[in-house]
């Protein structure tokens, strides 16, 4: 198409209105999520393994695919109430439509909550409601068409199923388990993205996202190890897969890594060497995250099962697990009516201070933070929080142990008692009302930079507003994706601001038994005012 | 009389004008959202956006230069910059103040109070603030690209790390090596 000079700058910024229904989805490079690998879902037993490209024109779905949405779609309303339910009740008052960060960043009206979960009603709709046989789109239905799935493609992996939106909702609708519930159809006909698939794979296989085989892991842990023997002159000589420890200790392979999950890592080791915890660490069961809840029940079930069974093999009491986000989600919504109870389990208690977690009956398994908080509250720790003194840190709460898991004040409790300079951004961005990194639900993955930099936009904001308030430089979080994906969303929105884990806090703040003057930080960076720092 | 005097005297107005314009580039259905809930945390693209437009309306006024001006525009075209714009309709908006003038001082243009000459002068200014919105952009895209490569680099350095063909080199800093030739061979004795 030839333009003229004078029409260049003649730029229509009329947006058509029309019809949700009739708005295509865009699937130009940057847009979407790159599929799975047939290799990857033939090891997964996944059905219709295929090359395939979200930009072609022909997504090469089995013959009966409409079928198979179909059938797929009435067994999980029989076998799921609230699928049922969520589908019936929304009113569509809107309360959520201004809640999701994807809308609030972007403003395309399909990632308005309300209307994400229509692109699902709409055939729910369609094949079974009566209203929606009848009179068809003037009842909100429509047909099951290609076009159809395109769209819950883009939209459901538009959504990091953080559920900010059902905390605004007045029904309690869950949009994320829509979400999981659309992406669990998806898969049915192969539709599904290699970002999610990969890992899921290879934790099937060696236990971990990432691939890691054990002697690796094994490897990382002990140059951890030796890091921490150069900061702290502390030599830690950590267990593998020993049989008979009191605790079996999981968190996510992004914390073996990548930094900065990296330092939280030795964090976690610095503390149980100091309190003499009995726990061991399984080169098996060496991932606490689970990318089967972005896939299906049953995959969720099975990379959940595998944390329990190590832990049976190994006989330990209970399990702790690492700073993980919806590795919690999974443990603390899921985990008891899929594998639960974990009767072979002791109901964990703190071999240090005697504190039984009760809110960890059934699952038998209890997050660090809380570990951590109880330690600190029986001054079981020796900690000196001015090491942390040239950090103005500021506190995310992680989506899924913020609202799932109602973990607010355990990682606050231990960021003051490690941290001298705290601030809090915004009520209205923190806690419950947190917002979502941007990258949640399996889509940290760098083809969709830009997704996932407008997604974090709000999150980013609310950085941005204590930093230029309070000159914040640090945000925290407990959240293995977080530490992977906040710091180029802090590079790109508030340079200035890095990000670090809890334990790695912890870390630096705990003075250990038998520990040399600190000159360095877990970052192997000179802690200010210390011998040897030579920018004082 | 100078257009900036004149066009001060209108702010809110011209601002009003300049910041439904760039909400207009949003679909329909989003538009009074992003006009209407001022909290600057629940609507952080309305919120930047105005403020970005004011701060640039009185910088341009008041004549300020580029580098005044680069920070002041900077927020609105970072988030445009990743949002499903062209890299033309993301700077475009700088241009519709041309119009504005044109619009808000209609009679001052015809009764000649405002001459030719000063509105090429200003014409000019609005070009000059869309060439650097455009380097903005540009900055902006870089850095996104930057984060891919860094991304890959790094997941590469890690697979070669795995792969147990990488290795650190005394004094020089983490390598490449070929693995059977310098591994535990060249620097380091068993």
């Amino acid at each position: 198409m030839k333009i003229k000079p004078d029409e260049m700058l003649k730029i229509n910024t009329k947006p058509p209105k029309a019809h949700w229904m009739d708005v295509p989805p865009d699937f130009s490079e940057g847009k979407y999520l790159y599929p799975a690998k047939p290799k990857t879902l033939e090891y997964l037993h996944l059905p219709n393994p295929r090359d395939w490209s979200p930009a072609d024109e022909d997504w090469k779905l089995p013959e009966n695919w409409q079928k198979i949405i179909h059938d797929g779609f009435k067994e999980r309303l029989d076998k799921y109430r609230s699928l049922k339910v969520f589908m019936d009740i929304c009113v569509r008052c809107g309360a959520c439509a201004d809640k999701c960060h994807f809308y609030i960043g972007g403003g395309d009206p399909k990632n308005m909550p309300v209307l994400r979960a229509e692109l699902l009603r709409s055939i729910y709709r369609n094949d079974f409601t009566i209203f929606g046989k009848l009179f068809g789109r003037l009842a909100g239905a429509r047909k099951l068409t290609p076009q159809v799935i395109k769209e819950w493609f883009s939209y459901l992996y538009q959504c990091t199923e953080c559920r900010r939106c059902s905390v605004f909702c007045p029904y309690g609708i869950d949009t994320a388990e829509i979400t999981m519930m659309g992406r669990e159809l998806l898969n049915l006909i192969g539709v599904n993205i290699n970002w999610i698939k990969d890992p899921v794979s290879n934790c099937s296989r060696t236990g971990n996202h990432l691939g890691i085989q054990p002697q690796n892991f094994k490897e990382i842990i002990e140059f951890f190890c030796d890091d921490i023997e150069e900061i702290t002159g502390v030599k830690i000589n950590p267990s593998f897969n020993r049989k008979g420890a009191e605790v079996l200790f999981v968190t996510p392979s992004g914390d073996a890594f990548a930094d900065p999950g990296t330092y939280t890592f030795m964090g976690y080791l610095m503390l149980f060497e100091h309190i003499g915890l009995d726990y061991t660490l399984s080169t098996y069961a060496s991932e606490g995250g689970n990318f089967g809840l972005f896939t299906s029940s049953d995959m969720m079930k099975k990379l959940n099962a595998k944390m329990y069974h190590e832990a049976k093999r190994l006989g330990v009491k209970h399990i702790i697990g690492g700073e993980c986000g919806h590795m919690w989600r999974v443990i603390n919504q899921y985990m008891d009516t899929m594998n639960g109870p974990a009767d072979f389990l002791e109901v964990p208690k703190s071999p240090i201070t005697g504190t039984v977690f009760n809110s960890a009956a059934s699952t038998k398994m209890i997050h660090i933070a809380e570990f951590t908080a109880d330690l600190i509250r029986n001054n079981k720790l020796k900690l000196d929080p001015s090491r942390n003194d040239h950090l103005r840190v500021t506190w995310h709460d992680s989506c899924n142990t913020a609202r799932a898991m109602g973990l607010l004040d355990e990682p606050r409790y231990v960021l003051n008692a490690v941290c001298n300079n705290v601030f809090e951004m915004p009520p209205s961005t923190t806690r419950e009302y947190t917002f979502c990194c941007g990258s949640g639900s399996g889509t940290n993955t760098e083809e969709i930079m830009e997704q996932r930099l407008r997604g974090g936009l709000p999150r980013a904001n609310a950085v941005k507003y204590v930093h230029d308030k309070y000159d914040v430089n640090m945000l925290g979080c407990v959240c293995a994706i977080d530490r992977a994906v906040l710091p180029p969303l802090m590079d790109y929105w508030v340079p200035g601001v890095a990000v670090t884990g809890l334990h790695e806090l912890v870390g630096n703040a705990l003075v250990m038994d038998g520990e040399i003057e600190r000159t360095l930080n877990l970052r192997m960076e000179d802690l200010p005012g210390a011998e040897g720092d030579t920018d004082e | 009389m100078n257009i900036e005097k004149l066009l001060a005297a209108k702010r809110s107005e011209a601002v009003k004008l300049w910041f439904e314009h760039v909400i207009r580039t949003y679909p329909a259905d989003s538009s009074r959202f992003l006009l209407n809930v001022k909290d600057q945390f629940s609507n952080p693209v309305g919120a930047t956006t105005i403020k970005c437009l004011e701060d640039v309306f009185d910088a341009m006024m008041a004549g300020k230069t580029r580098d005044e001006l680069i920070p002041l525009l900077d927020p609105a075209i970072r988030i445009r910059a990743v949002q499903e714009f062209s890299p033309s309709s993301s700077v475009a908006f700088v241009l519709h103040l041309k119009t504005l003038v044109r619009d808000l001082l209609e009679k001052e243009i015809t009764s000649g109070v405002i001459d030719r000459n000063g509105l090429e002068q200003f014409d000019r200014a609005v070009d000059g603030l869309c060439l650097i919105a455009f380097d903005i952009y540009m900055g902006c895209r870089e850095q996104i690209f930057k984060f891919r490569a860094e991304h890959v680099k790094s997941r590469t350095l890690k697979l070669l790390e795995k792969a147990d063909i990488l290795c650190e080199v005394p004094d020089v800093g983490t390598e490449i090596i070929p693995h059977n030739v310098y591994k535990n061979g060249g620097f380091e004795s068993q």
